[in-house]
């Protein structure tokens, strides 16, 4: 079913702000943190206004505010909250507790520098540090994407062979603040598509009593682990599936990466969030001056979809990885480390270096990235690799 | 020792879906002294009953009837309580 859109500008966090005003959860707890404040106050307009029925929980931290999470969707409740950078290092140890309790909770998280020294612009320190937490974390271009992965990111979490949190991750300010044209579904068929939720084990149900929490020791810890771990196994399929679903009803088709000129690519660049907008624009302008250069942008890191990605790099010469964050002490950031491994096994292995750039929100223009598509057109033709791990855009 | 069940058939995420089974977890493994009563100096007073922290004292028609070693930890709060110095300590071999 294909309705006609309402289009409005909208900047990315009142563009999650709108999409959760239409899922409508039961109960949202958060509390405020820049670049995410804007969203939690659309959203408590929303609420303000009577629009949507949700019990909003203002607490006094991000660790209430996620802890609150955690027992309403215990209690059998749709639950959702949003965070950014220190907020999200807050909410730390209840993000392991609400994937460890199997707890559907969806959150949009505006990313943001990690402090310190302190700084309110964007990268992925935040989000990459919670790359192991057990949510899946799904990044999203531009404010359509925020809008539409929220609603996606409902269906995603809740599906029967995952029940696990679910991070709707955008670039702080550059998509948060930014207002750009959103295409918006209308309330009944964003309603339809979420559903009613079912929850598996709620609290509530007094005819069926149960315990969230108790004490996991050595004999048992391992195989709640294995069951969370055997899950997210099976995230690729239930993205893929949800992600498909959510293309009838928005004429949007989203996967799990989203390629870009990489047919006869020689060269790719893989990249998430707000610079792959950047990235496809200099590839376009590129390709119209003959160059076989080409973008994957990667909107899933977790799951991290090795197939899909070895397959579109099958052919590809010189491959860029840009990181948004660095991997202190590692052989290069998290993203990089994980194309790389997922090449060692392929007998076809490309050449493949790591950007790290933008940290603290420094920016990221087309000439940048013409620059890496330049290296990597040195790399092709010489065959050798200067540095492995380069740092763009900062002054020595 | 009886093999435990595996992470396909336990509930997910460490959730317990029955009531009341707190019994089936025998704390009284933890214990290094155990409480001894000397019945001639009881006076079923129960004062060990109210002050047990883990309702370990076994009491029938309001008589002192022993202790639930299954459950009982040692903390010895029971002796301490005990108006009538009828508890002692003695550690577990």
């Amino acid at each position: 079913m294909r309705c006609m859109p309402k289009v409005l500008p909208l900047n990315g966090d009142d563009a999650a702000a709108y999409a959760m005003k239409q899922i409508d959860p039961d109960v949202v707890a958060a509390y405020p943190i820049t670049p995410q404040t804007e969203l939690m106050q659309s959203f408590s307009q929303f609420v303000a206004d009577g629009s949507v029925q949700t019990e909003l929980i203002v607490a006094e931290s991000e660790h209430s505010a996620l802890s609150a999470c955690v027992g309403a969707c215990a209690a059998g409740g749709r639950v959702m909250t949003a965070t950014s950078s220190q907020g999200l290092a807050y909410m730390w140890e209840i993000l392991y507790i609400a994937a460890g309790y199997r707890l559907p909770i969806v959150m949009n998280v505006i990313n943001r520098t990690l402090s310190g020294p302190i700084n309110i612009h964007c990268d992925h320190s935040d989000t990459m540090g919670a790359r192991d937490s057990g949510w899946l974390q799904i990044y999203g271009e531009n404010p359509q994407e925020a809008y539409d992965n929220t609603i996606q990111a409902v269906r995603i979490a809740e599906h029967k062979d995952l029940r696990l949190p679910v991070m709707c991750c955008m670039d702080g300010f550059i998509t948060s603040h930014a207002v750009e044209r959103v295409e918006l579904l209308d309330d009944d068929v964003v309603k339809d598509f979420v559903g009613e939720y079912v929850p598996t084990h709620p609290l509530l149900d007094i005819e069926h009593p149960v315990t969230y929490g108790p004490l996991d020791l050595y004999d048992y810890f391992f195989e709640h682990k294995m069951q969370e771990i055997d899950a997210m196994s099976h995230a690729e399929a239930v993205v893929r599936e949800v992600s498909e679903e959510f293309g009838k009803i928005a004429g949007r088709r989203y996967s799990l990466l989203e390629p870009y000129a990489m047919d006869d690519a020689e060269s790719a660049i893989i990249v998430l969030s707000s610079t792959a907008g950047t990235t496809r624009a200099t590839v376009k302008a590129m390709r119209r001056a003959g160059k076989k250069v080409g973008m994957i942008k990667l909107r899933c890191f977790r799951p991290f979809p090795k197939d899909d990605m070895v397959r579109l790099l099958d052919g590809v010469k010189a491959v860029a990885v840009l990181d948004r964050s660095d991997g202190l002490g590692a052989y290069g950031a998290p993203v990089f480390n994980e194309v790389r491994n997922a090449l060692f096994d392929e007998d076809f292995r490309p050449q493949i270096v790591n950007y790290v750039y933008g940290l603290g929100g420094r920016d990221i223009g087309q000439a940048d990235i013409a620059k890496v598509y330049a290296d990597l057109a040195e790399i092709i033709s010489t065959g050798k690799v200067k540095q492995r791990v380069r740092y763009l855009g900062v002054r020595e | 020792m009886t093999e435990k069940p595996g992470w396909k058939t336990i509930p997910p995420g460490g959730l317990i879906l029955a009531a009341g089974n707190a019994k089936e977890y025998k704390t009284g493994e933890w214990r290094t002294q155990r409480p001894v009563i000397n019945k001639d100096l009881c006076s079923d007073c129960l004062t060990c009953w109210i002050n047990c922290p883990d309702s370990s004292i076994v009491v029938a028609d309001g008589k002192f009837k022993g202790f639930d070693l299954d459950h009982c930890k040692g903390c010895g709060i029971c002796m301490a309580v005990c108006p009538k110095k009828a508890i002692r300590m003695e550690p577990e071999r």
